[in-house]
């Protein structure tokens, strides 16, 4: 819920000391190490040091053992290939990908959180980005009380409208639209995520300059034109913080896609994942080489945008 | 391959539909005399909002309604209310998930004050950080998987490993099966395996705190600090007396935050706690064992009721801090 168009603390990556010049221009006033020194460090850095490796420990883990041949991950514990290191081999990942989970190949699940997060992160973001327009800049009655309605939404989790909702899907006015299976996905994820898209879209469009809009208005441009040439350019920040945010949210979701999307047929790799681990729990060269496949993609996403990533959880964190 | 493009397919399909229903619409709306046409250009905006809102307010008002009716659908009154708190299952979950918004929220924002106080402008502080914060990438299931492995039983798990090496017969040890703590049993005592739990989502959880936190270190001004050390304060006073006070609006903003998510948490526990076996349910969890695999949507709508009275207060004052902080600013 935190204000994205307010200007960030330039820190608020973790990569704080390469993004940011001011940094290093402040970082040379003498002033700075004294309060360095205020504020401690000595002895702390060993603290700081020992979390983050008691941190990364149980990820390597997996990660190691993802590369070892069968018989060795169920027999030894990962560290004991550091005596071994030549002892590498992917047919993990190539048997997890073939393995069935209700009928379909650990593929089909891949393929499926693709399908599932590409619009379950699209759909919300253009509807909210039209509202947070109309809610900013067209003038209609109601319109304030709107705004404060959508706010006051938030506090409504998402467990709420679970139930409800499935007797809607499966109801027989909606058995004759196109939406069974992941387009039902979908459809949840874009309602859940309206009230928190809305307001933080509203509050970085409703912040744009008006001098901008009225000049566009008075020129006779369109609210479409001022919408798609103006507004959207400028945004683009504010909606690749909350993309990143609700694509990431999507990918790693289990609970709207287990409700929403029936039967192993439609559904995305964590549902598999956990069947996995019911089913499979020992079969670990299946579990640390399918755990490691979903988490590549929100790895890569973290490491290359990890200052929209910050900000997005930042801004969403109190979503559903 | 097929699968890459039918992938592809859909989605391009699904987005190239909405952008056109949406166009047409918009023109459409063009094409009518005003005052007609300024208000059917605002509808086409806000109208795919407002319908997916809709969505989301009639669903919840029908959910209170719902928590009445019982696995029939016919009219149980309170019963669901009374099933929760007279059962003793259901008051192992409301005291676990109690247990889980103080311990998991506490002992998360306390690493990440640790963390952001140490770290700040140490050497290769962002490496540090970096792999603190890198847990919060991946998804719950990913992280229950990795940490099944961790306390497994057999003699890849790295916990019962490390007990082995400490003198004497170690017997090994079903962690995660383990209903006890410290010898209690009880329903108002979360279990070895509850608290084995917490700790993945503190791992987790931990990494925000951290960035947050470090965040809002660096903009303490350097005079403030500066002048409690010029009174004589020592670092630890000037941290506590002076640093703290001045982010305490960030550190409400981090541990409200926290707890929003530590009261919905459920992948973690279908991952690591089977679905909530050996007494590790929550209410989130519960909500979905009731309403979906035990197919009783009166007790699933009424833990969801519980659940929404519990994070809406916390949701109310996490808004009203952050407007406090934007205003104050």
């Amino acid at each position: 819920m935190t204000d994205i168009s307010a200007p960030l603390p330039h820190a608020v990556t973790a990569d704080s000391s390469t993004d940011s010049s001011k940094d290093k221009v402040k970082d040379e006033t003498p002033l700075m190490t004294k309060v360095a020194k205020a504020t401690g460090s000595g002895p702390g850095k060993y603290i700081v040091w020992l979390i983050a490796a008691l941190w990364t420990v149980p990820t390597m883990g997996l990660l190691i053992s993802s590369f070892r041949p069968e018989d060795d991950i169920k027999t030894s514990g990962w560290w004991t290939w550091f005596g071994e290191p030549g002892n590498v081999t992917f047919d993990n990942y190539s048997s997890v990908l073939s393995d069935k989970v209700g009928g379909q190949p650990f593929s089909s699940f891949f393929w499926n959180t693709v399908r599932i997060a590409v619009p379950g992160a699209i759909i919300p973001i253009a509807v909210a980005s039209f509202a947070a327009y109309a809610l900013s800049w067209m003038h209609f009655k109601g319109r304030d009380a709107l705004s404060v309605f959508i706010v006051a939404l938030m506090v409504v989790p998402l467990q709420m409208c679970l139930i409800p909702l499935l007797r809607l899907f499966s109801s027989d006015a909606f058995e004759k639209l196109p939406l069974e299976g992941i387009p039902s996905i979908w459809l949840a994820h874009a309602i859940f995520g309206m009230p928190i898209a809305i307001f933080l879209l509203k509050n970085f469009i409703g912040s744009l300059p008006s001098e901008v809009i009225e000049a566009a208005r008075v020129d006779g441009a369109s609210h479409m034109t001022i919408f798609l040439k103006i507004v959207m350019p400028l945004s683009v920040p504010a909606i690749a913080s909350l993309a990143i945010f609700q694509f990431l949210w999507v990918w790693n979701d289990l609970l709207v896609a287990k409700v929403f999307g029936g039967g192993a047929r439609n559904q995305p790799m964590t549902y598999a994942l956990v069947d996995m681990v019911g089913n499979k729990g020992n079969e670990w060269q299946l579990l640390t080489a399918g755990a490691f496949i979903t988490m590549i993609v929100p790895l890569i996403v973290f490491l290359s945008l990890q200052r929209f990533f910050v900000r997005g959880l930042l801004a969403g964190s109190v979503k559903g | 391959m097929g699968d890459i493009f039918s992938s592809l397919g859909l989605v391009v399909v699904g987005i190239a539909i909405f952008v056109a229903v949406l166009g047409a619409l918009y023109w459409l709306a063009s094409q009518l005399p005003e005052p007609w046409r300024e208000r059917a250009r605002t509808a086409v905006f806000i109208g795919p909002g407002i319908i997916l809102l809709l969505g989301l307010v009639i669903p919840a008002l029908l959910n209170f309604r719902y928590s009445f009716l019982d696995r029939d659908d016919e009219w149980y009154g309170f019963g669901n209310y009374r099933d929760i708190f007279t059962n003793d299952n259901n008051i192992k979950v409301l005291a676990n998930t109690l247990w889980w918004g103080i311990l998991v929220t506490g002992v998360s924002t306390i690493i990440g004050i640790t963390i952001a106080r140490f770290a700040d402008r140490m050497r290769g502080e962002p490496i540090a950080k970096a792999l603190i914060f890198l847990p919060t990438a991946i998804s719950m299931v990913g992280a229950g998987i990795i940490w099944n492995f961790v306390y497994s039983p057999k003699e890849y798990g790295l916990l019962n490993s490390m007990l082995r090496l400490l003198p004497g017969e170690q017997e090994t040890k079903f962690f995660l099966q383990d209903p006890k703590l410290f010898g209690i049993q009880s329903n108002y005592v979360p279990g070895l395996n509850t608290v084995l739990i917490m700790v993945v989502i503190i791992w987790i959880q931990a990494g925000f705190a951290t960035v947050v936190i470090s965040a809002a270190l660096k903009g303490v001004p350097d005079d403030l600090v500066e002048a409690a050390k010029i009174d004589g304060a020592t670092d630890r006073q000037a941290f506590y007396k002076v640093v703290l006070p001045y982010i305490k609006g960030t550190i409400i903003t981090v541990a409200t935050t926290v707890v929003i998510a530590v009261l919905k948490i459920f992948d973690i526990i279908q991952t690591m706690g089977k679905g909530g076996s050996f007494g590790t349910s929550t209410m989130a969890n519960e909500m979905y064992e009731q309403a979906f695999p035990q197919d009783n949507e009166g007790l699933g709508a009424a833990w969801a009721v519980l659940l929404f009275v519990a994070v809406a207060p916390i949701v109310f004052v996490n808004a009203r801090n952050q407007r406090a902080m934007r205003e104050g600013r």
